[in-house]
């Protein structure tokens, strides 16, 4: 991999470095910004904000709704037993089953998404570097097409030093 | 935030995680030995048999399935009440929401071992599980028992994920500290994080879809427990409002138990820092709430059964009210009502202090209406030729402190491998963002809104 990046004290040096890369001609989703904590005060912070981990969810929690209904209905007709009174395949007392088992889906779904989504769990080296943790927000662009500009804006927006990997 | 402040954050919060004293060990021998005396006590009982116990008939259910549900309780504090708190994005949450979510982890899987210590052969627990025979029998999933089943495992399972999600930056922040073997396992543990945007917002929406999917399941857990009894046509037993009995006494005892756990907390790990008095104010007044609202459950039982005037229900209200249970019902009433209530009504006495007092109250208040809510209604059912009596043996007294000891050393062992305060939460409730938070005050100290 090959990768440009600086590491700034603030969030304000940070955004002036992400506004100096946008202005070098560097698309958003090419630019990385790394930090120890959400930064939501910044603009930089809203990107990458979209998602449909919630659509996802949801379509986990109706798998685990379709299997259960499958599961208690097949259960109960496969060795018809009277209990209680009830009718075989009794409703009410499946709707406990399914409740949890789609809850469970959707919880699952949410899980397994956040690590695909996130780039968890991924073999290939990515673009970091360890002081992020003592507080430093890392701005970089992974495989820079031109990258004597992407620099040039990260000097601009005040680090002293360029990192390249 | 200054460089300064979240340093110290850092440093605070890792310091548990860095320096050993020898109090640690000692407090883990000391509560290791009682645990061990607690597997040695069960393993006793597995090989002499299930008549060392008091557990006889009428009496079937006694101390254990008091445990099971009492600890079902107890782990209502942590994920139902930090899911509230992340939902309505109460400021204050943040230093109590990961102490509370690792309560709800420990005490499920206490609670969920003592149906499998209840069976006598737990080698055999396995078929609680649905799943067919060798003949394609399945379990019959209109039995509570199989509910529990699902519902605790879905919850065990939520509940985990809930406290391992907000840990992961945690854990690529003790990676980057860490070398060695120390490295490797934080590094795994942290599933290569490293807090791009990206990975900011996607764990931001997990969380809310978590929090959004656990409330109702915790609701759901402790009403099915609640069904294991109200399905059942034994005195006092079967009650429509039995659900919500439960689930409010639920979150009663979690509260208390997350209190105290957070005053521990405080006085061992020195995070007076983090934990302040406002916490535990809000949180007393939370317990006082929750004491009402168990009052009032109570007096709406009492009232149904007495103008009813059923005999077989009578008969369990009255040893109850004033028969040989009655020196342990009323001790109920005063650790769950009028302590509480005379201590955290008054602000004054709701400090600190008073608030722990009150919790310890809660806590044994609430295990003994668990055990009022099992054993009064089996020793006297509808007809008086089966009535009898139950008295605990040593065997389950003991396995029953192993497991409170049990508690208090997996939460010292998780305190001392994994920050007990999450460290990023922390440090983003302290970012100066003036548009999402007021200035910090007296009342509010972490400078965020109260919700």
């Amino acid at each position: 991999m090959s990768a440009i990046y600086a590491l700034y004290d603030t969030g304000d040096a940070a955004q002036r470095a992400v506004n100096s890369l946008r202005n070098a001609g560097v698309a958003d989703s090419a630019i990385t910004v790394i930090s120890d904590q959400p930064m939501e005060a910044y603009e930089f912070g809203e990107m990458n904000r979209a998602t449909r981990i919630w659509y996802i969810a949801s379509g986990g929690g109706l798998i685990g709704l379709v299997f259960a209904a499958w599961l208690t209905r097949m259960t109960e007709l496969a060795w018809p037993l009277p209990t209680g009174n009830m009718p075989i395949v009794s409703w009410w007392p499946n709707l406990i089953v399914i409740f949890e088992l789609t809850m469970l889906g959707a919880i699952l779904a949410t899980v397994a998404t956040l690590l695909v989504a996130g780039e968890l769990l991924r073999r290939r080296p990515a673009l970091y570097d360890p002081q992020v943790s003592d507080g430093k927000i890392l701005v970089g662009v992974d495989g820079p097409a031109i990258p004597d500009d992407v620099e040039r804006a990260l000097v601009a927006a005040g680090s002293p030093r360029i990192m390249r990997i | 935030m200054s460089d300064e402040s979240a340093r110290n954050i850092t440093e605070d919060l890792l310091r548990p995680l860095q320096r050993t004293t020898w109090r640690f060990y000692v407090l883990v021998a000391f509560l290791g030995s009682i645990v061990a005396m607690g597997l040695g006590t069960w393993a006793y009982q597995m090989y002499m048999g299930f008549g060392m116990t008091g557990i006889n008939n009428p009496v079937y259910w006694a101390f254990y399935i008091t445990n099971f549900v009492f600890w079902i309780g107890i782990s209502h504090a942590g994920t139902l009440i930090s899911a509230i708190l992340r939902l309505v994005n109460a400021g204050w949450r943040r230093p109590v929401t990961r102490c509370a979510e690792v309560i709800t982890a420990f005490a499920l899987m206490i609670g969920a071992l003592f149906p499998i210590i209840h069976l006598g052969r737990p080698w055999l627990f396995f078929w609680l599980m649905p799943y067919p025979s060798s003949r394609l029998i399945w379990p019959n999933f209109r039995s509570p028992l199989v509910w529990d089943f699902f519902a605790i495992s879905t919850y065990l399972t939520g509940s985990v994920l809930f406290l391992f999600l907000p840990m992961i930056p945690d854990f690529a922040l003790i990676r980057d500290r860490s070398t060695g073997l120390r490295r490797r396992i934080y590094g795994a543990l942290a599933l290569g994080w490293r807090g791009t945007t990206k990975q900011w917002h996607r764990l931001e929406s997990a969380m809310q879809i978590m929090a959004v999917a656990i409330i109702p399941v915790a609701v759901s857990v402790h009403t099915i427990v609640s069904f294991d009894f109200s399905m059942a046509p034994v005195p006092m037993w079967h009650s429509t409002m039995f659900g919500p009995y439960f689930v409010a006494g639920a979150i009663f005892s979690g509260i208390a138990g997350l209190i105290i756990a957070m005053a521990a907390l405080r006085k061992f790990l020195h995070l007076e820092e983090y934990l302040h008095p406002v916490h535990f104010q809000n949180l007393g007044k939370l317990l006082l709430m929750m004491s009402l609202l168990w009052a009032y459950f109570v007096f709406a039982e009492r009232l149904t059964v007495w103008y009813g005037n059923d005999t077989p229900e009578m008969n369990v209200f009255y040893v109850t009210q004033r028969g040989s249970f009655a020196p342990l019902y009323w001790t109920m009433v005063f650790c769950n009502f009028v302590l509480p209530f005379s201590i955290l009504a008054i602000r004054k006495l709701r400090t600190i202090t008073g608030c722990v007092i009150a919790s310890f109250g809660v806590v044994v208040g609430m295990w003994l209406e668990r055990f009022l809510i099992v054993v009064p209604s089996l020793s006297h059912k509808f007809l008086p030729y089966s009535w009898g009596h139950y008295q605990p043996r040593p065997v389950e007294i003991m396995i029953m402190t192993s497991t409170f000891a049990a508690m208090c050393l997996l939460y010292v062992l998780f305190s001392k491998f994994v920050p007990i305060i999450s460290i990023w939460e922390l440090k983003a409730g302290e970012h100066p963002s003036p548009a999402l938070s007021p200035m910090a005050a007296h009342e509010h100290p972490l400078g965020e809104t109260h919700a």
